[in-house]
């Protein structure tokens, strides 16, 4: 039984020797990166058993030594060779473990670790240890916050509000994961999940509201309803993910109706517009009738004191700049017929004949 | 055995391979995302991690397992919420308007065994639900009206769907976690130009109303002010009637017969009477 069990450990050795020299030779962390490195040993045996019993393979395998191991082999013996394949081994075991065990983890990350397909724990940033690759295997979980546009490309993106119109809408959702053991083990295609949801969430919100509601003044209630539907909704597939904010970007009029709706604003400042002029005209009429009344009262007060110096004055003052400027006739009556120029009267309008002004 | 058969390489070699073999067919790992179904001779016997609701993740069954080799063998099911995608379906509402939507639902298979015996295997379970879920939304978006389908009632109308779908995919070990209308759009073409066409009806109706209300808004500010005006003239002037005719009959005079400076004024000639109040002095009484 021990013999075997020693024939069985040499095969082992030799028959992980031209991968290990090999590996060597070129790269022994890649190698064992890839993880083929365990298998070796279960998948050369029979190369290895001929090692033994057949001088040809021998000889290749010598052959192969040189060409795979570099000079190395060359200069060792039998048993010499043995042990250096041992040490060789042992050197890609540990590199082995090393690489697979230690794990770097950056700040806005987190690994999830499983042990034989078991949650075991999170790791927090910095270099953190675990046990080798086929045992332990660490999904690194991104925590940084990521940003989903809508619509992804481009174009339009036409959604129904509740009063049947259809608007243009863009709009951008922040989410981060919060637990990542829920993001990893409880839901499959996160990013899509989280796509669809905020797209469900976005249009259902969007039918709940009219038109002017959509592309004007309701925009931010609109979008922190949809973070809050977006948030319970994922919370009910247990998505481990935070909604950060919700972000509409743009809710216009669609192209094919965008004249119209450009039409009403246009028809919004004229509106306003006359309503402006009317306040001013307002003011004006207002405060003309202010200030007329003003003096009238303040007159007034005057001639309360003295009426007939007042009124006369006023009279005479007036009567005096009339006058002055017109052309004067004046008529001994009775009995003289006075000659009136009438052609030369009836050039001008204004003219007034003036006849016993009432005091 | 004697010694020389057991030292035999080719006899080790063999007895590893089938250790190998063996091993391979008896151990498994089961992922904390994954539920095995264990199979005697095809037949469904028992489930490794199955789904149970609220469980934590390291608590689970998930781990290094053993089977019995050969005998047994095993179908793996997804243990995480999946989804069937429905992309632009057509209905047509009560009110004959046609709206083209897609929807989701997301499911988990919560009974694996049910699902193995019915279904055989997860992509099956996908393509038996996505007909059923399409002829739930048909049956129950086409019993509504087009402006129910965007209310706020469109939650009963999920809650309604995932209720249908859920009774079928019970058969099957599944639970609906959720049904949602991802979108629903008016067809490309005649229903969407005619939504366009109302929109700028609309639209061009409301323009023409603001400038309405414009102007009805200008013209009652300015009747007001002349109100308000015509009230503060009175209030003043009506505290002597005739000493107000004799001050504006004064201002009038000053504005036609002298009128401001700079302004055209018609050339006035005046004849008086010498008995004229004016020239009442000339007499010298």
């Amino acid at each position: 039984m021990t013999g075997r069990r020693v024939d069985a450990d040499i095969l082992r050795n030799d028959s992980k020797g031209p991968w290990g020299s090999g590996g060597n030779n070129n790269d022994g962390g890649s190698n064992g990166g890839q993880g083929s490195g365990p298998r070796n040993p279960w998948a050369f045996p029979p190369s290895g058993k001929r090692t033994r019993s057949s001088n040809p393979i021998e000889d290749w395998l010598s052959k192969a030594r040189r060409g795979g191991g570099g000079g190395g082999g060359n200069f060792l013996g039998g048993g010499d060779a043995k042990r250096w394949y041992l040490v060789a081994a042992g050197v890609l075991l540990a590199a082995w473990i090393i690489l697979t065990s230690v794990h770097p983890i950056a700040a806005k990350e987190r690994g999830v670790v499983t042990v034989l397909g078991r949650y075991t724990g999170t790791l927090s940033p910095g270099w953190q240890v675990t046990m080798p690759y086929p045992l332990a295997s660490v999904t690194i979980v991104d925590m940084s916050v990521r940003n989903e546009t809508f619509p992804e490309n481009g174009g339009d993106n036409l959604v129904l509000t509740q009063d049947q119109n259809i608007i243009n809408l863009s709009y951008s959702v922040n989410w981060q994961v919060a637990n990542p053991e829920d993001y990893s083990f409880q839901i499959r295609d996160q990013q899509g999940t989280v796509r669809a949801v905020a797209e469900s969430a976005m249009r259902a919100v969007i039918a709940t509201v009219p038109l002017n509601a959509a592309i004007g003044s309701g925009q931010d209630r609109i979008a922190a309803r949809v973070q809050e539907n977006m948030q319970s909704i994922l919370d009910r597939y247990h998505a481990g993910v935070r909604i950060q904010i919700v972000a509409i970007k743009g809710a216009v009029a669609p192209q094919q109706v965008d004249e119209a709706f450009k039409a009403v604003s246009a028809a919004e400042q004229k509106a306003q517009a006359q309503v402006n002029n009317a306040n001013a005209y307002a003011q004006q009429k207002i405060a003309a009738a202010q200030g007329e009344t003003a003096q009238f009262d303040k007159l007034y007060e005057q001639y309360k004191l003295a009426p007939e110096v007042t009124k006369r004055r006023l009279y005479y003052e007036t009567m005096e700049q009339v006058l002055a400027k017109s052309n004067k006739t004046i008529v001994e009556a009775p009995g003289v017929t006075p000659y009136l120029p009438l052609p030369q009267l009836k050039g001008s309008s204004e003219t007034a004949a003036k006849q016993g002004v009432a005091p | 055995m004697n010694a020389s058969l057991i030292r035999s390489p080719m006899v080790l070699v063999v007895a590893a391979l089938g250790l190998l073999l063996l091993l391979y067919n008896t151990i498994y790992v089961v992922s904390e995302t994954s539920q095995a179904v264990i199979l005697n001779l095809g037949n469904p016997v028992g489930t490794v991690n199955a789904w149970r609701p609220g469980e934590s993740f390291g608590r689970t069954n998930a781990g290094l397992k053993v089977k019995i080799p050969f005998l047994q063998s095993i179908v793996w099911v997804d243990k995480r919420v999946r989804d069937v995608d429905l992309e632009g379906q057509q209905v047509l509402s009560t009110d004959q308007l046609r709206v083209e939507v897609d929807a989701f639902a997301r499911y988990r298979v919560v009974d694996p065994i049910t699902m193995v015996r019915t279904a055989g295997n997860e992509e099956r379970v996908a393509d038996q639900l996505q007909p059923i879920l399409r002829a739930a939304l048909r049956n129950e978006l086409g019993k509504r009206k087009m402006d129910e389908l965007l209310s706020p009632e469109r939650g009963v109308v999920m809650d309604n769907i995932r209720a249908g779908l859920q009774r079928i995919a019970s058969q099957y070990g599944v639970q609906i976690v959720d049904v949602r209308i991802k979108q629903a759009e008016l067809p490309s073409g005649t229903p969407l130009e005619s939504a366009f066409e109302r929109m700028r009806t609309a639209r061009l109706q409301e323009a023409t109303t603001i400038t309405a209300r414009g102007q009805r808004a200008a013209q009652i500010i300015q009747a007001q002010a002349d109100a308000t005006a015509a009230q503060i003239y009175a209030a003043s002037f009506n505290k002597d009637p005739a000493f107000y005719d004799f001050y504006r009959a004064m201002q009038s005079y000053r504005a036609t017969f002298v009128g401001q400076p700079g302004q055209a004024m018609g050339e006035t000639s005046i004849v008086l009477s010498p008995q004229d109040g004016y020239l009442r002095q000339f007499e010298a009484k």
